[in-house]
């Protein structure tokens, strides 16, 4: 016994090969799990890193600040200001004009160049600079036979060549630029005329056709996303807050009861895709609804959030004490008025919260979109009126982003980055009020 | 009369309803509303909701009925041999419906005078020409039956909106008159709006069987027309996907099975991703991490459940493919990957999105085991880490199981990153490198193609769409059921 104390081999101080293989196991295991939570944050740095580093650029675009002089002659041959006569003329009026305008500020700027002709400046300028133009003009009739200064949208090949997307060596093959083009915006930077400005039009502005990155923009997405969720609010809410109580407070013990209960269960779980085959087969082709509409968008989106909401409902519903719905029960209410009167109100911030979140899901959510025609549609127009907000057809944010992703111009991946920055603001902005909603009106009780 | 007149008409009456019947129910307690038998506004309630709620069941049910009967009787009109080769009648009517849209355009415009719209004999070259110049899409010469129809159609149409605008009119206000002359002292007004609201509180919960029961015949429906043109064993059975680009069948081969490996390969890759990491992401948090790491970690790690599938798709796309395929591609690597599109490169995003989802039900799942359960086993002299391995991972394991099957149902069903990142040709490789296709990505090429939807090629879809909620709504139910059967051990 004193034998065994005395061996340093059983001391109590020193561990044996064992203690210290299993300390080592636990210490490990322990490793493990801290790797596990570090990997799933590297996850999200990488991820968040990957959208703004790409995405942050799609709110710069380029412009070159010249005087255009909109020459009389050309624009209203007449002299006689007629408005009607002003509208004739069309774009390809005014492209000579705004070439002539930066050729002459190259020659101005003493730039050197083995461009000769005001054509040679067609490359920089985006062939929707011309139309801004002449809305402006149309807009303003009097500003015939000035010069202006006018702020011409450069192409995306400029733009990506200032952002370093574009280099002199990828446009060798290019049709649309040559790497000389590339000497000339370098003199025009150097001189101030050629500059990154913040670009609203982004965010406002109307998607364009696959050939002119450089002016489309998320805004009538936004607004078909913004009606969807209308429809989700308007349709979803009501819906969902009246099967909780129905569940909740009235439902009896039966098979229906059970039958409702499976299938919200159910319904949560399936895939969202097979919803945009419901919103296919029932809104589209048996009730002739319009394609790619908002309305059949937002139908599609509240049957998909429905069980969120409606879980959520009742958790808030449940989280009343029986103690007020007995108190109302005894001063004389009926279980309805108890309800609606006492539970639901104090139910409400729960209810509206499970809203928010479900509505943030339902405005991320693509798939079932692709399928009611919501990608594919290059929404260049905003709906006119409130009812065509519903019924015309539009695009929705994600279903924007997707589409921009698809085509083949790189310089439509940063847009697609940047309409993805967008829409985690929204998202973030919307999570926030449901934190703020629940952490301000929650009540323990 | 435009709808949203005939909506905020009935709404009116119903308003108008709830002022009058609250007036003469206190009318006929003089004036004192103890004398009632429920409070005033009840009687309100009662005239309103039989006023507006009869009017609007009318109105749905002609919403539904009236193309159903104009369809029949004006797809009667069409004689056989209008429908042209390769052609058939859903064609001819959506020709129909375009040609009647685009005349009601024309006179809307002003641009054609409505006795000219409705002449039968109207030259229809000149109609297809006017079309045209104004702007509609008309795809071929207009021929006389079809415009026949088309006018007929339009007629048809305007009565049969002028009938129902009457009726749910007629309707509201028989109601209205219904409710008023109920509108008395001793009628028990509350017990009869309170069972029309619990009528509708039913119904709103309805709706989600419902929308099951619409989802199961739109599937079944289509897919039971897709297995007429199709042969169902060719379906289940052929190892090749190569649908015909013409859309007329006949050559397209569509085998199920190449989709179902791609999606099961991309999703264990998913899973070899998500499971691990979520795994031990939640045993750290549940029995090491300290409130401080926990309420940071946590909800860092959700963040990643409340980005949308969009974002995880064009990572994939633009991120995630280029970055393997610099390791993996030819171009200096070590040559396995062809593209950016891949098995890896569409089951690492998707892994990264169900890392929350995996962690968060675990999480929930291990707090549930009873600490009674640990200290037992602390007592033992075990350390925490064998504690957790033979007691509470055992204890836990069904619950786990549960939720990882739940992870794989999320991710059989994930759409959009397989469509960015997975590629669109099927194959039946073991290379996770190389680019192969799933079920979902299938549904959605399918339905957004240029083939009509009565075409093979469009209603395989279904199909697809069918053996996916079929497998989903299986792995969902086997879940909750082993959730459900080993939570109960504890409780």
């Amino acid at each position: 016994m004193s034998d065994a104390m005395n061996n340093p081999a059983n001391s109590l101080l020193v561990q044996d090969a064992r203690t210290a293989k299993r300390n080592a196991a636990e210490k490990r295991f322990r490793f493990f799990g801290i790797a596990a939570i570090a990997t799933g944050l590297v996850f999200l740095v990488i991820l968040l890193t990957a959208i703004f580093s790409n995405g942050t650029g799609a709110f710069q675009q380029t412009f070159l600040t010249v005087p255009v002089h909109l020459d009389e002659t050309k624009l209203d041959k007449a002299g006689n200001r007629d408005i009607e006569d002003i509208k004739k003329v069309s774009t390809f009026g005014y492209n000579p004009l705004i070439q002539q305008a930066v050729f002459d500020m190259v020659q101005a700027q003493g730039i050197e160049t083995p461009f000769t002709k005001r054509g040679d400046m067609k490359a920089l300028i985006s062939a929707s600079a011309a139309a801004q133009l002449r809305d402006e003009v149309i807009a303003n009739p009097d500003l015939i036979g000035q010069t202006i200064e006018f702020r011409v949208l450069a192409t995306s090949r400029v733009d990506g060549y200032l952002k370093g997307r574009v280099t002199r060596e990828s446009v060798e093959r290019d049709k649309n630029i040559d790497a000389e083009h590339f000497d000339l915006v370098d003199g025009l930077r150097d001189a101030g005329i050629v500059k990154k400005s913040f670009n609203w039009d982004f965010i406002t502005g109307a998607d364009a056709s696959e050939s002119r990155p450089e002016q489309a923009g998320m805004g009538v997405a936004m607004v078909g996303s913004f009606f969807m969720m209308l429809v989700v609010l308007l349709c979803a809410l009501p819906i969902g807050v009246a099967a909780s109580i129905y569940l909740e407070e009235f439902a009896p013990q039966n098979r229906w009861t059970d039958l409702i209960e499976v299938n919200i269960s159910n319904l949560a779980a399936v895939p969202s895709i097979v919803f945009g085959i419901l919103g296919l087969a029932v809104f589209i082709q048996f009730a002739h609804l319009p394609q790619s509409a908002p309305l059949v968008g937002g139908l599609v989106l509240t049957l998909m959030t429905l069980p969120t909401i409606i879980i959520s409902t009742r958790a808030s519903l449940k989280a009343v004490p029986p103690s007020i719905r007995d108190a109302a029960l005894g001063v004389g209410a009926s279980k309805m008025q108890s309800v609606f009167h006492h539970v639901l109100p104090l139910a409400m911030p729960g209810i509206l919260t499970g809203t928010i979140i479900g509505l943030a899901q339902a405005l991320g959510e693509t798939a079932p979109l692709l399928l009611i025609g919501m990608v594919g549609y290059i929404a260049s127009d905003m709906p006119d009126g409130f009812l065509g907000g519903f019924l015309d057809p539009n695009s929705a944010m994600p279903a924007q982003i997707y589409e921009w992703a698809k085509r083949a111009d790189p310089a439509y991946y940063e847009r697609a980055w940047g309409g993805i920055i967008i829409l985690l603001m929204f998202l973030m902005t919307m999570n926030i009020i449901a934190v703020i909603l629940r952490r301000r009106f929650e009540r323990r009780w | 009369m435009p709808f949203l007149w005939l909506v905020l008409i009935v709404l009116a009456i119903a308003a108008s309803g709830y002022v009058i019947g609250r007036g003469r129910a206190m009318q006929s307690a003089g004036g004192d509303a103890r004398h009632l038998h429920s409070l005033p506004g009840y009687y309100g309630w009662n005239v309103a909701l039989k006023a507006a709620v009869p009017a609007f069941l009318v109105l749905v049910l002609a919403l539904i009925v009236q193309p159903l009967i104009i369809n029949k009787t004006v797809s009667s009109m069409i004689p056989e041999s209008e429908i042209a080769e390769g052609s058939n009648l859903g064609l001819v009517m959506a020709e129909v419906r375009r040609t009647a849209d685009g005349i009601d355009h024309l006179v809307n415009e002003g641009l054609m005078d409505e006795s000219a719209a409705r002449n039968a004999r109207t030259d229809f070259t000149d109609i297809t020409q006017r079309l045209k110049d104004a702007g509609q899409v008309v795809t071929s010469n207009i021929t006389q039956p079809v415009l026949a129809a088309a006018q007929k159609y339009r007629v048809m149409n305007g009565s049969g909106k002028l009938v129902r605008s009457a009726l749910v009119i007629l309707v509201a206000l028989a109601g209205l008159l219904w409710g008023l002359k109920e509108s008395h002292k001793d009628f028990r007004a509350r017990n009869i709006v309170e069972r029309s609201i619990l009528a509708m509180l039913m119904a709103g919960a309805s709706v989600a069987v419902l929308t099951t029961l619409g989802i199961v015949l739109s599937l079944i429906f289509n897919t039971v027309e897709f297995f007429k043109l199709y042969p169902a064993l060719d379906f289940f059975t052929l190892l090749e996907w190569s649908p015909s680009f013409s859309g007329r069948g006949g050559s397209s081969a569509l085998g199920v099975l190449p989709l179902l490996w791609g999606t099961f390969y991309i999703s264990i890759v998913a899973l070899l991703v998500a499971v691990p990491i979520g795994l031990f992401a939640a045993i750290y948090l549940s029995e090491y991490a300290g409130p401080k790491v926990r309420a940071f970690a946590k909800p860092m790690l959700e963040v990643l459940a409340g980005i949308p599938t969009i974002v995880y798709g064009l990572f994939a796309l633009l991120t995630l493919g280029p970055m393997l395929l610099s390791v993996f591609g030819d171009d200096g690597g070590l040559g396995w990957m062809q593209g950016q599109r891949a098995v890896m490169t569409a089951g690492i995003a998707m892994g990264i999105m169900l890392i929350p989802f995996v962690s968060s039900l675990s999480d929930d799942i291990i707090n549930a085991v009873p600490q009674a359960m640990r200290d037992g086993s602390y007592g033992l002299g075990a350390t925490q880490s064998e504690t957790i391995k033979q007691v509470v991972l055992p204890a836990a394991l069904p619950g786990i199981v549960g939720a990882v099957l739940l992870a794989a149902s999320r991710a059989i069903g994930e759409t959009m990153i397989v469509v960015m990142g997975a590629g669109a040709a099927a194959s039946l490789s073991l290379n996770p490198f190389e680019a192969m296709t799933t079920v979902t990505a299938k549904i959605v090429s399918q339905l957004t193609g240029d083939s009509d939807f009565a075409s093979p090629e469009a209603l395989v879809a279904f199909a697809l769409g069918m053996t996916l909620f079929v497998l989903t709504l299986a792995l969902n139910v086997f879940a909750l059921y082993i959730v459900r059967k080993y939570r109960e051990q504890y409780d």
